[in-house]
Order: C-alpha cells, then structure tokens, then sequence
C-alpha cells in the first residue's frame, strides 16, 4: 500500500461522511456542510494526483484545486442566501418540515 | 504511509464525522473547522502550500463562519425536541456506505506501485506566472462567477417588498 493508496482511501472516505450527512441530516446548513466535505475530498484528490503523478511541474492539479475552493466558496454564499430566504417563507430549516414549493 | 499522515487523516476523520454526527449545530460547525485544518495540514504535507493556506483562509475564514451566521440567523442553534437525522437516515447510511466501499474496492484493486517521485518545489511566484499567463481565461471567469454570486446572494438574502397593494 504505497501513500496514493492511503490518500486516495482518506478523500473516499471524506467523500462518504460528506455523502451521508447530506442524506441523514435534517438541517438544512448542514446538507449544505455534507456537500462542501465532498467538494474537499475531490479537492484533496487532485492534489494526491497532482504530488504522486508523473509531471508534478505543470501545475495542472494546483490550478484545478484552487479553482474548485473559489467555485465552493461562491457555492456556499448562494446556497446561505437561499437557506435563508426559505426560512424567511417557512419559519424553519428542517428539511422534513419543507415539502412544499409554493410559498 | 507514515506516522503524520496517520495523524492528520484521524484528526480529518475525526473532525469531519463529529461535525455530521453532533446535536448542537454550533459544535458541527466547530468541529468542521477541525477537519478543515487537517486537510489544510494534509495540503502542506503534500507540498501544495498555496492551496493548504488558501483552504484555512477560505473554508476556515470564511465558510465556517458564514455558516455560523446562518446558523445563528435562523435560530436553530438553541436544543431541539426533534431528531437530529431525518426519517430515512438508515437509508442514507447504507447508500453512503456502499459508496465508500465500492471506491475503496475500485482504488485498493486499481493501484500500481508506482515508484513515488521526489516532492515537487512549487513556489507562490510560479503559481502567479501560471494563473496570470497559462491560466488567464478561467482566472477572468472565475472573478465574474465569484461578482455573480455575490450579487445573487445579497439579492436573494435582501427582505422582499412587500407585494403589490
């Protein structure tokens, strides 16, 4: 088992903790948290890759890591914004309690 | 495989599982800022120093922070009568579950023992000459998806009118 391995195993098991918060939880902030965990476990896969690989100076792995923090970062301000108009309709942030569309 | 890696990836685990699993929602988030920083450490002991210091700034600085202002914001912060998991939540275990040994079976059965290469010296000065020549078009695309969400966000958080009269 070299350290490939042992990365590549921690980001799939980040990406299942991330996966199953997303599915169990009922607060909505933290489906939201269980699928930025996701993001990272992809994230620290393209640095696994991008360390272990055959060309580490092209860069490739840091631009696409960079690149996804800032996507996840503008992910995060939108998906607040709308946890936060849909609780300003619905009084709550359960998502068991949120089975209608229309407001 | 050595003994830091060890370390970092329990403190990640660890961190990250207690913040999908505690009660209190401001703990999940304190939590979460633990596994934060262990993938940050990670980052660095990868040699990818740019991006471990941009992840702290970035998810620690300001995720964690935005979302314990939305945590604080619609007020469910305070102890609950009801569950924490939804109705379904063995459901959600077990697809999640499945998940990660499917890919655990695809990356144990997949790797080659390649030999490991000698760590990369990548220095911010480089990454600057990448993002401002090679990587010009999507740093552009990137400032105008970060100005749209920020104005989405701000549209979408401002209190509506109050309807036509």
């Amino acid at each position: 088992m070299n350290s490939l391995t042992g990365y590549l195993l921690l980001s799939a098991l980040l990406f299942s903790i991330g996966l199953a918060g997303a599915l169990t939880r009922r607060n909505a902030i933290l489906v939201l948290i269980g699928i930025e965990l996701m993001l990272n476990a992809a994230n620290l896969n393209f640095i696994a890759f991008w360390r272990y690989g055959p060309n580490p100076s092209a860069l490739t792995g840091i631009m696409f890591a960079i690149f996804s923090i800032s996507v996840a970062a503008a992910e995060a301000a939108v998906g607040l914004g709308i946890i936060l108009a849909v609780y300003r309709h619905a009084k709550t942030t359960d998502l068991d309690q949120m089975n209608s569309m229309k407001g | 495989m050595t003994a830091s890696f060890l370390i970092l990836a329990a403190l990640t685990i660890a961190g990250t599982a207690a913040a999908m699993s505690l009660r209190n929602l401001i703990h999940c988030v304190l939590a979460l800022t633990l596994g934060f920083l262990g993938l940050a450490m990670l980052y660095l002991q990868l040699g990818a120093q740019f991006v471990g210091f941009t992840q702290i700034l970035v998810y620690i600085g300001a995720v964690a922070i935005l979302a314990v202002f939305a945590i604080m914001m619609t007020q469910s912060a305070g102890p609950h009568a009801q569950p924490a998991l939804s109705s379904f939540w063995i459901t959600g275990c077990l697809v999640a579950g499945t998940v990660f040994v499917v890919l655990a079976w695809a990356i144990c059965s997949g790797s080659a023992s390649a030999p490991t290469p000698p760590q990369p010296g990548v220095s911010v000065n480089q990454i600057g000459d990448a993002l401002m020549h090679q990587f010009a078009l999507p740093l552009e695309i990137m400032g105008l998806l970060l100005t749209a969400a920020l104005i989405g966000a701000v549209i979408l958080a401002m209190p509506e009118k109050k309807g036509e009269q």
